[in-house]
């Protein structure tokens, strides 16, 4: 059952690989910040087969829950930010 | 092996199908707004798939408890967030993509 996990885990990790691509070169800012919120919903799911994997899951899982809550903010105050600046021209 | 863990294992490669289908949407859709078309449902739904198959290979306990937790906060937030950036797309003047004649976007 380890194995399986670790099998996921690296194959989620080659996932947050593929949108780092989209990160890295979107056309502007809104197409990065779309790639970096796929990134942190990928990395709570690592966070928690980590957690499983060294069999500490009740640390894990308070990280992950603070994980998610950061993610859906930076995401809302960016959009928000760029919506009353209009710095995100096409 | 017991029932949980093929719950689980059948769980989580449905979650990590949907995270496949909702990356290779975010890398190959032509445009802004489908690209938060395509990641916006699936990284939802399989985020939720996922979370519910940790849950069931943890038991009835206070983790799986919190795990269950994290799932109704992220099927709540993601379309949240989602639309969040969508309107500001919308409102700085991104248009859609559409096909023109000829070919040519």
């Amino acid at each position: 059952m380890t194995q399986f996990f670790l099998i996921l885990g690296v194959g989620m990790c080659v996932l947050v690989l593929l949108c780092l691509y989209r990160a890295t070169y979107g056309p502007n800012v809104l197409n990065r910040a779309a790639g970096i919120s796929a990134i942190g919903t990928k990395t709570l799911i690592i966070l928690l087969l980590m957690g499983v994997i060294y069999d500490r899951i009740e640390m894990f899982i308070d990280i992950s829950m603070v994980y998610a809550l950061l993610n859906f903010i930076g995401t809302v105050v960016l959009a928000k930010y760029l919506e009353t600046t209009g710095e995100a021209s096409c | 092996m017991l029932v949980k863990d093929v719950i689980c294992i059948l769980l989580m490669l449905v979650g990590f199908f949907f995270f496949t289908t909702a990356t290779l949407g975010l890398l190959r859709l032509p445009d802004f707004f489908a690209r938060l078309h395509a990641t916006g449902k699936g990284d939802t739904l399989a985020v939720f798939i996922s979370l519910i198959g940790l849950a069931v290979y943890q038991g009835f306990s206070l983790t799986s408890a919190k795990i269950v937790f994290i799932a109704v906060f992220m099927f709540l937030a993601q379309p949240t967030a989602t639309h969040a950036i969508s309107r500001a797309a919308f409102r700085c003047g991104v248009q859609p993509w559409t096909l023109m004649e000829g070919g040519k976007e």
